[in-house]
């Protein structure tokens, strides 16, 4: 097994390795595989795997939610004794149920699943690559976030039960195990699994980001990058500057609940008794917290946008509205994700005037967001859309960014977030604008290149029901959450049906989780029509969405180095569509401007000179070489 | 080649070349580096934060003695010198070790210029200072924790938890993770934490530096045509030096 791995580096070590058809072993085609194609649908279907994981804990959680009173006795043979023998759900398991939700569906889904996947895939593939630069590297990616998933995964069936302190884990909840009987051996599961995820995207990270510098071909300029690499780079950069801030706080609170230290911990009593930590400060892990956890939310929307705006140029076949201007967003989106932290922590007793310095930064990151909605609406609007699934999904993942991301200038104002924390009203915003956007960004990269993945189609009809089933379903479970929040019901809560405050609204609730079982329920269409199209699906052409990327110039299943012979060079943007004059309405980024003279703009007609002098500097390079 | 370089040069980001004049490795090993300043600068924030959230000393500096209930004064505490029993030596010991770890980035970077002339003689003579300077630092570490742990002659009075029980008025001799004679417990935490965090960085450097030194006296890097690996090594190297710097700044002089 080793030697088959570590022969397999070998052949990429040579550059000029142009054929790589020699015959594979299943162990290293397959499992420990350092091709980025194989290594992407590895990250994308244990993606899948834990997306149904995590949506169903919500599906437990919810019937909680919206039938207090039900007898959820038919749950015991999945939950053993987490049902009580009067068949209600143990109110430390519910608290479980939302924690890991929580992990699962940022973590593993939307950063691994998303960037582990279409980092991996497109990347090499769109800047015209053999592979990633460091196809060994990238397959440790791979291990270690499965080693980290496995650990996860084990935390779930222990006796104590998993992590329960909410996916943020603070201390001193998280660092006391006698706290609740989640933070026993669960919360260590929690950690020692995120220190081996923190591993793998770090080591995706700098491969991502490397690849993108390096391994670009001839004539692939920053400015001809599809925005999808833009968005990828970007997410890579953010990923490799907050994940190991995160790291420091994972280790800190290690040696709080292992080895006796008192970073976070103080003045605590437990039963009476005083605890003998002194001098450590819970708000400290809040802040190395959260400077991970607001890039985090980029980490996961950055590459949801990406995709989207390749698959919303291309289904209007026009170019995309504001190509400059959808990188500087995404740029300065980068930046203020660092430097807005605090404004998940304005009731943790900040200083009020530096809340309002966080609130006027925080404000600030709307006006990116919104550059980038209307240049959304803007491509689409006087296009000639193709209504594909994937297009679908592009536009709601644009429809819920908007609702989601109004009422996050809501929650960005201090004054209005002391009302509003950590009620239902944030659970709406953050499910829409990060949670439903980035799983409809996947979503729609997974119909748009599941052709290039697998060599066949998935099936439209089936899209088109799934997209409507999941687009109404989003809307009516969080939409009725907002008017929960503003009511000032809690999140994290059990039951509500116990508060005489809370005792409303129970008609809503119980829709919320119908709505919510029913979503859930309507993905297994998706999941159908993934799995079946891998096998039986209709066989894909080399490029069925008539699209200008050089994914495209593949063979329909693309091999060991992505294109037989040269690889391809690249002479324009990745957006010509429908240009006046050109025979087609698209035009690959493959194709010289000295072959399309009847569309060249004036200023296109300048750069035939200079696609000449780079042909030729191919001759001389190649005789210089010989 | 020489065509090469002269295109490079006139499309640097035109793709096809390597913009930053760096192969992907050598890359990779900065964007390590950038994010690992991260992860120290998590932990000296930490120290900040705890630190200054610590009641300070305000007495006369002459009349300083170690409390439970102020943090203490950093020359104070690290003044000890291995066969000086009894001598007050502030920060003479330290200022060793930082010498040591920074004559040995001098050795590493006359190990890449070595490389550089394919000097294989020259690399695998540096590399091998290289490594005796890390052996060194880490052994003057050991020396300092195993000091820091034993503490002083004479024990600080204060309250203390040990398996459990309260004892109040114990004589605390040195330090441990929980409570220690110099001052806060967050003092003695946060100096095993952040220099035992930067120790395992150099141990790690060393090991790589003798994987290296072995490729380099058995021809490897002569064979492949280039000494990138001490290079990029070379790169951590200093990193775990610049980043001592800050921890030594942070603990011994602030």
């Amino acid at each position: 097994m080793a030697t088959a791995a570590e022969a397999h580096i070998d052949v990429h070590g040579h550059d000029d390795h142009h054929d790589h058809d020699h015959e594979q072993s299943f162990i290293s085609k397959y499992i420990f595989s350092t091709d980025h194609k194989t290594i992407a649908k590895q990250f994308l279907i244990t993606g899948i795997i834990w997306a149904v994981i995590g949506a169903a804990l919500s599906a437990i959680f919810r019937l909680q939610l919206g039938f207090p009173e039900a007898d959820l006795g038919w749950l015991r043979p999945l939950l053993g004794k987490w049902i009580s023998p009067e068949g209600t759900l143990d109110p430390e398991f519910y608290l479980a149920l939302v924690t890991m939700h929580g992990t699962i569906m940022v973590f593993f889904v939307l950063t691994a699943g998303l960037s582990g996947t279409f980092s991996n895939y497109l990347i090499p593939l769109q800047i015209g690559a053999r592979d990633m630069a460091s196809g060994f590297m990238n397959m440790l990616s791979y291990w270690f976030f499965f080693v980290s998933s496995v650990i996860m995964l084990i935390s779930l069936f222990i006796e104590t039960g998993p992590a329960s302190g909410g996916w943020v884990v603070y201390p001193p909840l998280s660092a006391l195990p006698e706290a609740m009987s989640g933070s026993g051996l669960g919360m260590t599961l929690w950690l020692v699994a995120m220190v081996f995820f923190i591993a793998s995207s770090l080591l995706g990270g700098i491969n991502y980001v490397s690849t993108v510098i390096n391994l670009r071909t001839k004539g692939m300029t920053f400015s001809r990058l599809p925005l999808t690499i833009w968005a990828f780079f970007l997410t890579a950069v953010i990923g490799i500057l907050s994940f190991p801030v995160l790291f420091a706080a994972a280790l800190l609170l290690v040696f709080d609940r292992s080895f006796g230290t008192s970073f976070y911990l103080s003045e605590i009593y437990i039963n009476g008794e005083a605890l003998p930590n002194v001098g450590g400060s819970p708000i400290l892990y809040q802040h190395l917290f959260w400077f991970l956890g607001h890039p985090e939310v980029y980490i996961v929307l950055l590459p949801a946008l990406g995709i989207t705006s390749e698959i919303i140029a291309t289904n209007s076949r026009k170019p995309i509205f504001g190509y400059k201007a959808m990188i500087i967003s995404m740029m300065g989106i980068t930046f203020l994700s660092f430097i807005v932290w605090a404004h998940h922590m304005f009731v943790s007793g900040l200083n009020p005037f530096l809340g309002s310095i966080f609130m006027f930064l925080t404000l600030i990151i709307a006006v990116p967001s919104a550059v980038k909605v209307f240049n959304y609406l803007t491509t689409l609007w006087k296009g000639n859309i193709v209504f594909t699934p994937a297009m679908l999904f592009s536009i709601g993942l644009v429809s819920v960014f908007i609702s989601g991301g109004i009422t996050g200038i809501f929650l960005g104002n201090s004054a209005i977030d002391i009302q509003l924390h950590d009620t239902y009203f944030v659970v709406a915003h953050f499910h829409l604008v990060m949670g439903a956007a980035s799983s409809f960004g996947l979503l729609a990269g997974v119909y748009h290149w599941f052709p290039k993945m697998f060599g066949r189609m998935m099936d439209a009809r089936l899209g088109y029901i799934h997209f409507w089933l999941t687009f109404i379903g989003i809307y009516s479970v969080f939409f009725p959450m907002h008017y929960i929040g503003i009511a000032g019901f809690p999140r994290r809560y059990y039951s509500f049906t116990n508060f005489d405050a809370f005792s409303g609204f129970t008609d809503l609730n119980m829709f919320i989780s119908i709505a919510a079982i029913a979503t859930f329920i309507g993905q297994f269409i998706f999941l159908f029509n993934f799995f079946y199209s891998i096998f039986r699906g209709r066989k894909a052409p080399a490029n069925p969405w008539k699209s200008t990327t050089l994914e495209w110039t593949t063979p329909r299943v693309p091999g060991h180095g992505n294109w037989p012979g040269e690889i391809p060079k690249v002479y324009r943007w990745a957006y010509d569509y429908s240009k006046p004059g050109a025979e087609d309405d698209f035009i690959p980024q493959t194709v010289p401007f000295s072959q399309t003279m009847e569309s060249n703009l004036p200023h296109e007609n300048d750069m035939i000179a200079l696609e000449k002098e780079m042909d030729a500097e191919e001759i001389v390079v190649h005789e210089a070489k010989h | 080649m020489a065509t090469t370089a002269t295109i490079s040069k006139k499309n640097l980001w035109g793709g096809g070349v390597e913009p930053l004049k760096a192969s992907y490795g050598k890359l990779m090993m900065w964007f390590f580096l950038l994010s690992d300043a991260f992860t120290f600068s998590g932990l000296l924030i930490t120290y900040a934060f705890l630190r200054w959230s610590a009641p300070a000393y305000k007495g006369d500096p002459d009349a300083f003695t170690f409390s439970t209930e102020y943090w203490p004064i950093p020359e104070k505490v690290y003044e000890a010198f291995p066969g000086f029993h009894g001598v007050e030596l502030p920060l003479v010991f330290v200022g060793l070790m930082t010498f040591i770890l920074i004559l040995s980035s001098v050795t590493m970077v006359l190990a890449v210029e070595a490389g550089h002339r394919m000097d294989k003689k020259g690399v695998v003579k540096w590399m091998l200072w290289t490594i005796i300077g890390g052996f060194a630092f880490l052994s003057c570490q050991a020396w300092e924790w195993s000091h820091f742990i034993a503490g002083t002659d004479t024990a600080t009075i204060g309250d203390v938890v040990i398996n459990g029980v309260w004892k109040e008025n114990y004589e605390i001799f040195g330090a441990n993770l929980t409570y220690n004679q110099y001052g806060p417990p967050a003092f003695a935490a946060l100096f095993f934490f952040i220099t035992g965090f930067h120790g395992f960085h150099v141990f790690s450097g060393v090991v790589l530096n003798v994987i290296i030194f072995f490729n380099a006296a058995n021809g490897l890097y002569e064979r492949r045509g280039h000494y990138e690996m001490v290079e990029k090594v070379g790169l951590y190297w200093h990193f775990v030096d610049l980043v001592w710097v800050f921890v030594f700044t942070f603990f011994y002089l602030i």
